[in-house]
């Protein structure tokens, strides 16, 4: 890990941490390469944004980070991804590296069970049947998740009844459920109503002070509004990462400005 | 001239559609009006005689032997199959070979079923003409059908469902029991429906490897003839169409019922989507 | 939530990870086996059934060519040629094909483009329910009905003829027919119609020049379903044909197609006899093999 690249935000808070750190990423779908070398080093407990125009790779960036490209046939990966010192492509232990990272996706994607059966089924698939212990967690993770109050009386009822914001707020809870350190957002707003994604928003501005999020958006306000950190891609590469505010009021890049500004995207 | 056209084809559409409701109706009214008279609780529930008079109970219970006994096998052997089809393989040669290999069985005749049936499952494997072996034989007819229907239930199954219960850290095999079959198995289960109505339409691969016995099967071993077999020998050896048309009544009935089923369930399945 | 539950989540982790990765392993190793299940049986079968049928021409000195050329099958003599049943199969399957299948695809146009759509709705799952019926009682239908008909109409000394397998098996490929064509041209797109109309074509001739070849493969996919069933069809067959070992010579002719042959004789065969059923049954094979093929290249070549 090249601690020099460690981004130390002017001190701020408590001493910040990388949590991610990768190296030189390259990923090929079959001959066609989609990520050029990727070096970017994540910041513990933040929000760190991934922007760009469609197709630039940032989904299939992020999707590296908990190995969800391995369910595609013909990818190949090149380079380190490195989380709390452990090589994630070294280690086979891709279940526990999902208990560990867990990822918010851009439709909410319930399951068709009652609203407690979604959030308990992280946790009982790992084995945890105590009723007492899975109450509790659902209770827990469903307040994280703001929308306890919503649920609470309805809890055994289909999940696929709620609203949208309401679903992809239940999905974050079913995430959390799982004590995850890191999680992954991908355009967790893209399907929502401006109030729901206000509502999402807010959530997130909360769970940074525990968790390490890394999220990917389509809407540069919202990158803007949530971010600690952004990284702007382009065609597979990262072409700039800087604090949030950097990025937004004086970007080093031309692209950058270029797409920051709305002029292409 | 053009309208003289259109109007040829016109009334050509209509005669065609006159010629084959008017058809299947009257093979169904015949039917009815052959065998209604003989249907009571008697012939369905009675034993048979050979002297005549008596009721279907051994051709039904035998029907209902083959039935269960091939779907037992045929149905994980055939939902483990499309599952690896679907969920596990890599595109390549050897899913190319199970492909091929699926849909040739579903193109070979019954008779040839029967064939293979008679000599492997009857003389090589020793079973004899019995219910065992007819149920075997079917297996391996309603393989396909049951491996087909359930890939396409797995394929309506959405990504998404797979990507969110992995990404939580569950293994693929978790996944499976817990979210895909669940969310699979309306369409899974018309699919078994369906084959159960191979099963009972079947006759020739039947015929060949489960005998002519008319009389309450003792066990699995024995030989026996379902519903569809003894329609068909009442007619050829004695000419007794009114029996035969009242085993079809039941036929007719079985099938609506299977097909109400299958309609019903396939019904819940899309009520069951977003 | 106490913090010692998450070391707890964690710890239970670690130990079952191994556990869950094996039964992985095993698991897709099952599934593996399972799909190959089917080509173990098509092997099985394949093989058996070649194995057998051909026995007698590597190993027993009888000459392929008299099978499939000589007119007389005399099991107990042993003669076993069988052209009268292939020349059988497939007149019947032809003549079959001719009825059923304009009728069945003008049927299924009319269901899904012409007949009100209460009408349709009525008519479409009873067409559906009656491809499901089992086949022996077509032929049931066609003794009682069809046979005596003909023999009182023209004037045959035994109706079970050519013809009336011929329309045993049209009636029967019909529901198959209907069913599969009408899914497929009412599958096809609302605007191809609009465009066609808006250009000035009348209802009828958009169905024609428009919506037919644009359905045209699901429609070929019902005649091959249809021919699947007709071709097969062995008990319905038997109650109708006659099954006198004459080559056919006219539609009145009393027939013995190749499955009834086999079903027929299976029950006593035995030795070179049940050998040349098998015999029969891989000739029934190709045969189907060749329609289906002849059947893929007309409907390529249409739609072009």
């Amino acid at each position: 890990m090249n601690t020099t690249k460690m981004d130390r935000n002017k001190g701020n808070e408590q001493q910040i941490q990388n949590k991610i750190s990768v190296n030189d990423l390259n990923l090929f779908y079959g001959e066609k390469q989609a990520l050029f070398s990727i070096s970017i080093d994540i910041r513990e407990k933040g929000v760190t944004a991934l922007i760009g125009p469609s197709g630039c790779g940032k989904s299939t960036f992020l999707r590296t980070l908990n190995r969800m490209n391995d369910l595609i046939d013909g990818v190949k990966i090149s380079g380190d991804i490195v989380i709390d010192n452990e090589n994630i492509y070294r280690s086979n232990d891709v279940i526990k590296l999902r208990t560990k990272v867990g990822m918010v996706f851009q439709k909410p994607n319930l399951f068709p069970m009652s609203i407690y059966d979604n959030v308990a089924y992280g946790p009982r698939m790992q084995g945890i049947k105590s009723k007492k212990v899975l109450n509790q967690l659902v209770e827990d993770s469903l307040k994280s998740a703001a929308i306890w109050d919503e649920v609470k009386d309805r809890l055994k009822s289909s999940a696929l009844g709620l609203s949208g914001g309401q679903q992809q707020r239940v999905c974050i809870a079913r995430a959390i459920a799982m004590k995850p350190e890191v999680i992954l957002m991908d355009e967790p707003t893209s399907a929502l109503d401006p109030i729901s994604t206000l509502k999402v928003e807010e959530l997130i501005a909360n769970m940074k002070k525990d968790y390490t999020i890394v999220i990917v958006t389509h809407n540069m306000q919202q990158a803007a509004r949530v971010s600690d950190k952004t990284a702007f891609f382009l065609n597979g590469e990262i072409i700039e990462y800087a604090n949030t505010e950097t990025i937004f009021s004086m970007p080093k890049d031309q692209r950058t400005e270029d797409y920051v500004t709305g002029r292409f995207g | 001239m053009r309208k003289a056209k259109d109007y040829f084809f016109q009334s050509l559409l209509w005669l065609s559609a006159i010629i084959t409701i008017a058809t299947l109706c009257i093979i169904v009214g015949f039917i009815f009006y052959k065998g209604i008279h003989l249907i009571n609780l008697d012939f369905i529930f009675g034993d048979y005689s050979p002297s005549g008079g008596g009721g279907i109970l051994p051709m039904i219970v035998t029907t209902i032997y083959t039935i269960v006994i091939s779907l037992l096998i045929a149905t994980p052997i055939g939902i483990l199959a499309a599952v690896y089809l679907q969920e596990y393989a890599k595109q390549g040669r050897l899913i190319r070979i199970i492909r091929f290999a699926t849909e040739s069985l579903t193109g070979i005749p019954s008779i040839i079923y029967g064939l293979f049936g008679a000599v492997f499952f009857v003389t090589v494997l020793k079973m004899g003409m019995s219910i065992i072996a007819a149920s075997l034989t079917l297996t391996i007819i309603v393989l396909p059908v049951i491996i087909r229907t359930t890939e396409e239930a797995l394929k309506t199954v959405p990504l998404t469902y797979r990507e969110g219960s992995l990404a939580l850290g569950t293994t693929k095999l978790q996944t499976l029991y817990k979210v895909i079959l669940p969310s699979a198995m309306p369409g899974i289960l018309s699919g078994i429906i369906l084959s159960i109505g191979r099963i009972v339409g079947e006759s020739a691969a039947i015929f060949l490897t489960a005998g002519t016995v008319a009389a309450m099967p003792e066990n699995i071993f024995s030989s026996a003839r379902t519903l569809t077999v003894h329609s068909f020998l009442v007619t050829q050896e004695a000419g007794d169409i009114e029996l035969a048309a009242a085993v079809g009544i039941v036929l007719i009935v079985i099938i609506l019922i299977l097909n109400l089923s299958a309609t019903f369930i396939s019904k819940k399945l899309n009520k069951a989507d977003y | 939530m106490p913090n010692h539950s998450n070391e707890e989540l964690v710890s239970q982790i670690e130990s079952s990870n191994k556990r869950k990765y094996f039964l992985e392993k095993l698991s897709e190793k099952v599934f593996l086996f399972c799909s190959l299940l089917s080509v173990i049986s098509l092997l099985l079968i394949i093989g058996f059934v070649f194995y057998k049928g051909t026995h007698p021409f590597f190993a027993e000195g009888y000459s392929f060519i008299e099978f499939i050329f000589g007119l007389d099958w005399v099991p107990s003599e042993d003669k076993f040629g069988i052209l009268p049943m292939i020349v059988a199969s497939i007149f019947a399957t032809i003549g079959a094909l001719i009825i059923g299948v304009p009728i069945g695809l003008f049927t299924a146009i009319f269901l899904a483009e012409i007949a009100p759509k209460s009408i349709a709705r009525i008519i479409s799952p009873a067409v559906q329910l009656l491809a499901g019926i089992p086949s022996v009682l077509y032929g049931v239908f066609g003794l009682a009905i069809i046979v005596p008909f003909l023999q009182n109409h023209l004037g045959l000394a035994k109706g079970q003829s050519l013809i009336a397998v011929i329309l045993v098996l049209a009636i029967m490929m019909l529901p198959t027919i209907v069913t599969v064509a009408e899914t497929s041209i009412r599958a096809v797109p609302k605007t191809y119609r609009e465009g066609s109309l808006a250009l000035g074509a009348s209802p009828i001739g958009t169905i024609f020049k428009v919506v037919v070849p644009a359905a045209k493969s699901g429609i070929m996919a019902a005649i091959v379903l249809g021919l699947g069933r007709a071709i097969g069809e062995t008990m319905a067959v038997i109650l109708v044909a006659g099954n006198s070992l004459v080559l056919p010579t006219s539609l009145t002719d009393s027939i013995r197609p190749l499955t009834t042959n086999i079903a027929l004789e299976m029950g006593y065969a035995f030795g070179t006899h049940q050998e040349m059923l098998f015999a029969t049954g891989i000739v029934l094979f190709s045969f189907i093999l060749i329609l289906n093929l002849v059947l893929a290249k007309i409907g390529s070549k249409g739609g072009k």
